[in-house]
């Protein structure tokens, strides 16, 4: 299937609304409609052709080369099909996705995945703050689906997260997993101080034996957890280094005491 | 009744008929093979027939740790009713008994269907009291439940299969009880190799073959005079002279083509351990084609 491709032109004027390139909205169009599809986000009137070259190809998958923090939303309520991003993008990245691949090559902005309730999202390198967590106003951040993060991440990882799995595969900033409903986070690397803040369910699996816990999480010792051998079969297509972190001796922690307490860290023992 | 004489061995020229039936099957797992069967041993206990015990129940095979979801070794289990509804409670009482209370133990679809679907965890999570969790894997959807060794993980539902057959057979007639075990113990191990059966009585054999009715009105079903040795002369017989024992093989299976493989398996033992070492003369057991819709010709199954 030869890709829907669009190369940016250069360094957006301002940031742009991206959520009208996927797949399902693109369907039956032709390149004309297309190029004419508005993406501003200011007063000043920006079209798909002003920012892209567009070349003829399939809309089930769409190539953007190059990138920039100024692209937002993209694959916003993507249901089907796939869009690799060449580059950066801004906020909000597969906000509100309910299925098919949005792989970013460069770093994703604040609030990547905000919503998700299906698909798959990879960045191949990091991610802003606040990922797969919810806007505000909002009760719940990702709903199901699978974000794998090759790089960092910034605070707040799984923020309010109801269900669906996070791997970041680098560094993780302060409060990850803070008020997660359920759901699992996988922190491959260092974590910053306090995860798993105010859980009420889920679980978070973490390497980092030095980093700061609440004392809030009661330790339930190590644990011979079945459970460990699915997920990390499961994970092992997508992230070789998650699943060899869940395979390792865990401890169980169970929290957060403060909230429900009906959560868990699997802390590498 | 025209026999066919294969190898020394006499084939009657009847058939097996057989019945529609519900099917289910699970995955259970634990750290060791020896407590996988176990497990699986104690849930099939009191499931040879659906008359009195609900449903049929037995080991498919055995998996290895690479073909379980949890990558332990494992043990696969069927279980046969006339009606989801009474599927649905034999498995959420055998599972709920026998496997969450084995060692080690976890339980999982032993196949996917995509109409109907059975509870599995659904049913059995609130043995944990609120402390239960949900996690979903793929499209896949499981409980953990907390126990004293752990935790037990459970499968939130089960496929549902609507075109399992139970109520193939074989009836197996030798000269002596010593030739005639040997010749339906070489019919069992050859079906043990077919995939997606189980045969639900001891061992795979039942010496009790059963007619329908009785003279005793609370009875359903009674024995099966007419193949017993000894009632020969005294009710209407359709053993030979040289025939003194009668031993039935049951099978049910996933599909009708499943059922056909196994008893053709079976009769293919027999005939190839003789008639010195075992069978005489071979025979099925049906109610004349009325009952039941599968029909299995023993002529069509030899090899």
């Amino acid at each position: 299937m030869t890709p829907l491709v669009l190369t940016l032109r250069g360094h957006p004027d301002q940031r742009l609304d991206m959520s009208a390139l996927v797949p399902q909205k693109l369907a039956g169009k032709s390149i004309r409609e297309i190029e004419r599809i508005e993406i501003q986000t200011t007063r000043e009137r920006v079209t798909l052709g002003d920012a892209f070259k567009i070349r003829k190809g399939s809309p089930a998958a769409v190539r953007l080369n190059g990138g920039s923090d100024r692209l937002d939303r993209i694959a916003a309520e993507m249901s089907d099909g796939e869009i690799i991003v060449e580059g950066d993008v801004g906020q909000q990245a597969g906000c509100q996705m309910k299925g098919g691949r949005l792989l970013i090559c460069g770093s994703a902005g604040p609030w990547a995945a905000s919503g998700m309730g299906g698909g798959t999202i990879e960045i191949g390198r990091h991610a802003g703050e606040r990922l797969a967590g919810p806007l505000n106003g909002e009760t719940a951040g990702m709903r199901g689906g699978l974000v794998i993060v090759r790089g960092n991440a910034g605070e707040h990882v799984g923020d309010r997260l109801r269900r669906g799995t996070i791997i970041v595969e680098g560094h993780a900033g302060r409060f990850a997993g803070s008020r997660m409903i359920a759901g699992t986070i996988i922190l491959v690397q260092s974590v910053g101080a306090m995860p798993g803040t105010l859980m009420c369910r889920g679980t978070i699996v973490m390497a980092d034996k030095t980093c700061e816990l609440l004392p809030t999480f009661s330790d339930c010792g190590r644990q011979d957890l079945v459970f460990a051998r699915i997920m990390a079969s499961a994970l092992r297509p997508v992230s070789t280094r998650a699943a060899a972190l869940i395979r390792r001796p865990l401890r169980r922690l169970a929290g957060d005491m403060a909230a429900l307490g009906k959560g868990e860290i699997w802390l590498v023992d | 009744m025209r026999t066919l004489e294969v190898k020394g061995i006499r084939i009657d020229d009847t058939f097996a008929e057989a019945f529609d039936m519900r099917a289910a099957a699970l995955v259970i797992t634990a750290h060791s093979r020896r407590w996988a069967r176990q497990a699986a041993v104690t849930m099939s206990g009191f499931g040879t027939s659906v008359i009195a015990c609900g449903c049929e129940v037995g080991i498919d095979r055995e998996l290895l740790p690479k073909e379980t979801p949890d990558g332990r070794p494992g043990v696969r289990v069927l279980l046969f009713a006339v009606s989801t509804s009474e599927l649905q409670k034999q498995l959420q009482n055998r599972v709920g008994q026998c496997v969450l209370t084995s060692p080690g133990s976890a339980c999982y679809a032993g196949f996917e269907s995509t109409g109907e679907k059975l509870k599995l965890g659904n049913a059995l999570r609130f043995f944990g009291d609120g402390w239960q969790i949900s996690k979903r894997v793929g499209m896949r959807h499981y409980w953990r439940v907390p126990v004293m060794d752990g935790e037990f993980i459970c499968e939130a539902t089960t496929g549902l299969t609507k075109q399992a057959v139970g109520g193939g057979n074989l009836l197996i007639m030798g000269a002596v009880r010593q030739t005639t075990l040997a010749a339906a113990e070489a019919a069992v191990r050859a079906i043990n190799g077919v995939a997606d059966v189980i045969m639900p009585f001891p061992g795979g054999i039942v010496r009790s073959g059963s007619k329908v009715g009785s003279k005793y009105r609370a009875l359903a079903a009674s024995t099966n005079d007419s193949y017993c040795p000894t009632l020969k002369g005294a009710v209407p017989t359709v053993l030979d002279r040289d025939i003194g024992c009668v031993l039935e093989i049951v099978i049910d299976g996933l599909t009708d083509q499943s059922v056909a493989d196994a008893m053709r398996a079976g009769l293919a033992a027999i005939l190839k351990l003789g008639p010195k070492k075992g069978a005489l003369r071979v025979g099925a057991g049906n109610y004349g084609g009325k009952l039941g819709r599968h029909h299995y010709h023993l002529r069509d199954l030899l090899p």
